[in-house]
């Protein structure tokens, strides 16, 4: 198990108030978003609870997409990984922030 | 010249006649098999041993492998795979000198280890074109051991379904005074039909046991990722759509059994029934069965058959190459040639690419061959006739200057990353190290890069036949490798550069929404589903019943 914890800043609030959202299942190659607003309006915190260790400098890469692409502010994710490829990520990142936007995921 | 010119025609009279004797009459006692070998299979002859990843003639090797090493000796086993444990104990008995072959499989890291012992020699490794085709000219079989379904009291033969390489072998092998042994699982007084006739056939032997035959095209919709479907939904949309492919090929694996899942929902939304996916040469996949079932196909050419599909192909004779007597026959001599020279498209997955695009599946330890994949994945060079595809794909080849001509589509489509995090994109392929260790003269690249026109990932499709430099190439490749080492050292400005010119497309590119990429869309979504598709006339075997 390793944690990790990814803070941003400068992003656009949120339109309050919103519902949390969880995307995707804890299951092998699979992972668990929980994704609510929480935190000052233009932070972005991150937190990922993961099965496979070693792979901090991938994680980054994928949040800084994430970030840049949507620009979350006032948001926390906590998530939990069971060795998901991040291709796998990416999409539940995508579909996670769809639901969060109110649209279908 | 001395005049005479029959010296091989009597060795075939002289090994018919000793056969005669130890095996006692044509239709041979399985007890009195490996006297029979012994008897008939000289020291340093070329024999194939049939099988291919499908059917086996398993009890012919076995047999083979209990001969007595000081009588079958110094062998040069010509033959498509060495797949079974019985062709490696051959081997390690020390009664084979040399082999070429096609593909070895699950035998693979027995095999490397072999030859870094220098225990066997290999002559090649070849597709199973070029090893059918030397069957022809320098490796004609002195003995073949084949395999078939049924035999009659002459000794004619029916292979059914599974004819598989069949042809290819007794052709070679009986018509260059050659001697043909089958092995077979029953002998019947009338044949369903005759595959291969009594004149071709010198023994025949009832095995204890049917040949084995592995259902290695089978693969269980419940196992297809989210992931795979978008890149499903990128294939029918960027390059089926686009380029009207009608005559294709698909390798084996989830990727493509996704996009043959998405036709009769996703492809049938976008109105591509009857525009795409009509003509194939493609083993009869179950995952398929949908497609067949919603009008999308109009013809099937198959290389081998696959268990438990027999009854459904029987009873769709419109579609499949089905003979008088109701049961499928293929031919993976034609189906071959078919994939290279009459399909517009191949697409497959693969383990590792590089920058140029060149990719394998040879990985440290393990010599596993080439089987088919590279006939069906490269260019048919040799090509003259002209489909809107083809000509399509050609005016689009940064190549193609001065004299117009087409050009193949050959597509692989990846994951960035497989199980445990292994990346599928690498600045060196593992088949560099492979090739040296094998003493083998060239890598084992399965696909050349100069073969290769689009690489699909969950990241985009790379257009490789529009990059006009090396390092548009490199950089088309970096653009679709996600976040691989490979993929994080891209020039983002040279990525969005290719982008705007639609060489790099991304899924909202190509007005495709990554998160409607769900399970949903396939048209079956277990085994069950797709016997349920099959009206009940799939039979898939054991191991894929869950319920």
């Amino acid at each position: 198990m390793e944690s990790l914890t990814f803070e941003y800043r400068g992003g656009v609030p949120i339109e309050s108030p919103r519902i949390p959202v969880i995307a995707g299942v804890v299951g092998s190659g699979n992972l668990e978003i929980l994704l609510e607003a929480e935190g000052p309006a233009d932070h972005c915190t991150i937190v990922v609870v993961t099965a496979a260790a070693g792979f901090g400098a991938i994680w980054q890469a994928v949040m800084d997409d994430f970030v840049a692409r949507h620009k979350p502010g006032g948001v926390r994710l906590s998530i939990n990984d069971v060795g998901a490829t991040p291709a796998v990520v990416s999409l539940r990142l995508e579909q996670a922030w769809d639901a969060f936007q109110g649209g279908s995921a | 010249m001395n005049g005479d010119w029959s010296r091989a025609a009597r060795s075939r009279e002289g090994r018919v006649a000793r056969g005669m004797i130890a095996g006692g009459g044509r239709i041979v006692s399985r007890k009195k098999i490996i006297e029979l070998l012994e008897a008939v299979i000289e020291p340093g002859d070329r024999v194939c041993i049939e099988g291919n990843n499908q059917k086996q003639a398993d009890f012919l090797s076995k047999s083979l492998a209990a001969t007595d090493p000081a009588k079958v000796r110094e062998l040069h086993l010509v033959q498509s795979v060495l797949a079974l444990p019985s062709h490696v104990d051959l081997i390690e008995r020390g009664q084979v000198a040399r082999i070429d072959f096609s593909f070895s499989g699950p035998q693979a890291g027995r095999l490397a280890k072999l030859v870094e012992g220098g225990r066997i020699q290999i002559g090649a490794i070849h597709t199973y074109l070029e090893l059918f085709g030397r069957y022809f000219i320098d490796l004609t079989p002195q003995v073949a051991l084949i395999a078939a379904q049924m035999a009659d009291a002459e000794g004619n033969l029916y292979t059914g379904p599974n004819t598989e390489d069949t042809p290819a072998i007794v052709e070679a092998t009986a018509f260059k005074n050659g001697l043909v042994i089958a092995q077979v699982n029953q002998i019947v007084d009338k044949l369903p039909r005759v595959d291969i006739p009594a004149g071709w056939v010198n023994f025949v032997v009832q095995a204890p046991t049917p040949h084995y035959v592995e259902p290695l095209f089978t693969r269980d919709p419940a196992q297809i990722s989210e992931i795979q479907v978008l890149m499903a939904m990128m294939a029918i949309k960027g390059i089926y759509a686009e380029y009207g492919i009608t005559r294709l090929n698909h390798g084996i694996g989830f990727d493509t059994a996704a996009i043959e899942l998405l036709l009769p929902t996703y492809a049938a939304e976008l109105g591509l029934r009857g525009k795409i996916c009509t003509h194939w040469a493609l083993n009869p996949h179950p995952t398929l069965i949908p497609a067949i079932e919603a009008g999308f196909v109009k013809s099937v050419h198959c290389f081998g058959s696959e268990v438990g599909m027999e009854p459904y192909v029987a009873a769709r004779p419109d579609i499949f190459f089905v003979g008088a007597d109701g049961s499928m026959r293929s031919n993976r001599a034609f189906s071959q040639t078919a994939g290279h020279y009459a399909c517009d498209l191949f697409i497959g997955s693969t383990l590792q690419i590089d920058l140029a695009g060149n990719s394998s599946t040879a990985t440290k330890g393990r010599i596993a061959g080439f089987g088919g994949a590279p006939n069906m994945g490269a260019d048919a060079r040799g090509r003259r006739h002209a489909s809107p595809a083809w000509l399509k794909a050609g005016s689009e080849d940064a190549r193609n200057t001065g004299m117009p001509r087409g050009r193949k589509l050959v597509v692989q489509t990846v994951e960035t990353f497989r199980e445990h995090m292994e990346p599928a994109f690498v600045e060196r392929l593992d088949a560099w190290e492979v090739g040296e260790s094998a003493g083998m003269a060239l890598p084992p690249v399965m696909i050349y890069g100069d073969d290769v026109s689009h690489i699909i990932t969950e990241e985009g499709i790379a257009n490789l036949l529009l990059c006009r430099t090396a390092e548009e190439r490199e950089q088309a490749i970096r653009g679709v490798a996600g976040y691989t080492q490979v993929g994080l050292a891209r020039d983002r400005r040279a990525v969005e550069n290719l982008r705007d010119r639609g060489i790099v497309r991304r899924p909202e590119d190509l007005g495709i929404n990554p998160r409607l990429a769900t399970r949903d869309l396939l048209a079956a979504r277990s085994i069950k589903d797709l016997v349920r598709a099959s009206g009940g006339l799939y039979d898939p075997p054991k191991r894929f019943r869950n319920w």
